[in-house]
């Protein structure tokens, strides 16, 4: 039961933490190139979800929008809302990396004849997400962490199990399980970003 | 080298920062094959010039035509024209994040479209003759200012540039890596590629230049041939700016004086 309820975690969890890059770097190079008009939304989005507890935001995608006539499965609003969350958060982390790239080597790809995209795509972002990757890797984590919230969206997960259980009574055991369980899924992750850290230092930067 | 065609022509070229002008209506003509050095004080809008050549800065009036097309225009699809003029920065600006190598085959590969055999042919071509062939797999920081600058200069070439900028490129090295910088554009020039080179190496812009130009607020003040220019400046404002090259044997001179004063 435990294990299913890790796989679970780290299925919404993925997915909330991908779907989070995607939104977070749309967002970040949409601010980062003061788009008229659609950056005004993303800051009012990026405000919103910074500014409200993931908690607060599940329950309105859970039971506020049924009212308005939308219903969510729990899986989808969990999804949703972790994304709504971290795309926010990874926005900024992308942001400040997207900040950090020189005018110089902006000038330098465009003196090659690279146009936009192709800017973005290879000379600014790889820069960027080096320069950015610590606050990458902590957003990701606190995201994997703020998945113990999608009990209250009746998802089975590893929190939800563990409720369960300490109504039975076997408390020690069970609370020593949850870390245990948590620990399992988040430590890889977050020492896997050390390890590409140091591999990025390695390739070329901090020079 | 030099053929008689003009391969750029500006016209009254007019560029504000904000309120201040910083080219005041420039004109000149660049042969094909031509050699030409740009010096003066800083501030007088040489770099500036560079830069609205090839559109990174965009230019308040006056007209630039390159090879027929007018760089002018609104509508100029830069990502094009900088295919076909190539520039070098003073602080050498290679991708931190790929190795000598994949800085030059950023271009060819990705903005031209050429197959990788053939740009690698033109790549190791030319790395070979600055001599870091065997550093090609290097990045950035593990090379020096003089190699970055060779390899930046490569990046450039790797294009098949019709023409080169090269911005105050020395500027950053230290003295003994300057040589092997300017060897390298040296041998350009005897090979009869069109350059435009901001410097202030004066014995270098001796040695390279066909023609010099001499600029001081936005405007070109002397425009003349290298050995006339050095050895007889028409202008009062030259004398002086080439008079800043001579405080070594002044500071001396008066040093002397001193001595015998004592």
């Amino acid at each position: 039961m435990f294990l299913a309820a890790a796989k679970l975690t780290v299925i919404l969890g993925c997915w909330g933490v991908l779907l989070s890059i995607v939104v977070g770097l749309f967002c970040a190079v949409v601010r980062f190139y003061r788009v008229p008009l659609v950056r005004w939304l993303v800051g009012a989005y990026i405000e919103l979800a910074r500014n409200t507890p993931l908690m607060v935001q599940l329950f309105f995608l859970y039971f506020g929008l049924p009212r308005l006539g939308l219903v969510l499965e729990g899986e989808t609003c969990a999804i949703v809302g972790l994304t709504f969350l971290g795309g926010a958060y990874l926005a900024e982390a992308f942001r400040g990396g997207l900040l950090a790239v020189g005018r110089d080597q902006i000038e330098a790809g465009l003196s090659i004849g690279l146009n936009r995209l192709q800017l973005l795509r290879y000379v600014i972002v790889p820069q960027a997400l080096a320069v950015s990757l610590p606050a990458i890797s902590a957003t990701v984590i606190f995201l994997l962490k703020e998945t113990s919230v999608f009990s209250i969206v009746a998802l089975p997960d590893l929190m939800y199990v563990a409720k369960d259980l300490l109504k039975e009574g076997n408390s020690a055991e069970t609370n020593l399980l949850l870390v245990i369980s948590y620990l399992a899924v988040i430590l890889p992750v977050s020492l896997f970003f050390g390890w590409l850290e140091r591999r990025l230092r390695f390739a070329g930067f901090g020079s | 080298m030099i053929t008689g065609k003009d391969v750029l022509k500006i016209t009254d070229l007019k560029k504000n920062f904000d309120q201040t002008a910083v080219l005041k209506g420039l004109t000149l003509t660049v042969r094909q094959g031509e050699v030409l050095v740009i010096i003066g004080p800083s501030g007088c809008g040489k770099s500036t010039l560079l830069r609205c050549l090839n559109g990174l800065e965009s230019v308040n009036g006056g007209q630039i035509v390159f090879g027929g097309q007018y760089l002018t225009d609104p509508q100029t699809n830069w990502s094009r024209v900088r295919q076909r003029i190539g520039m070098v920065f003073q602080n050498y600006e290679l991708f931190p994040h790929l190795t000598a190598l994949e800085n030059i085959l950023l271009g060819p590969l990705r903005v031209q479209g050429r197959k990788r055999p053939e740009a690698l042919a033109t790549a190791e071509r030319w790395l070979t003759r600055v001599g870091l062939w065997d550093r090609r797999d290097s990045f950035p920081r593990q090379l020096s200012g003089g190699q970055k600058q060779r390899v930046a200069i490569v990046r450039a070439l790797a294009m098949d540039p019709e023409i080169m900028l090269f911005d105050e490129v020395t500027a950053s090295l230290d003295p003994e890596m300057v040589r092997e910088v300017l060897d390298v554009i040296l041998n350009l020039a005897r090979e009869g590629l069109t350059m435009l080179i901001v410097t202030h190496e004066m014995a270098f812009a001796r040695a390279v230049a066909d023609r010099l130009i001499f600029m001081d607020e936005g405007r070109i003040v002397e425009d003349a041939r290298p050995e006339v220019f050095f050895q007889n400046p028409a202008t009062e404002r030259a004398r002086r700016f080439l008079n800043i090259f001579h405080f070594d044997e002044i500071h001396k001179r008066q040093g002397e004086e001193r001595d015998a004063g004592d």
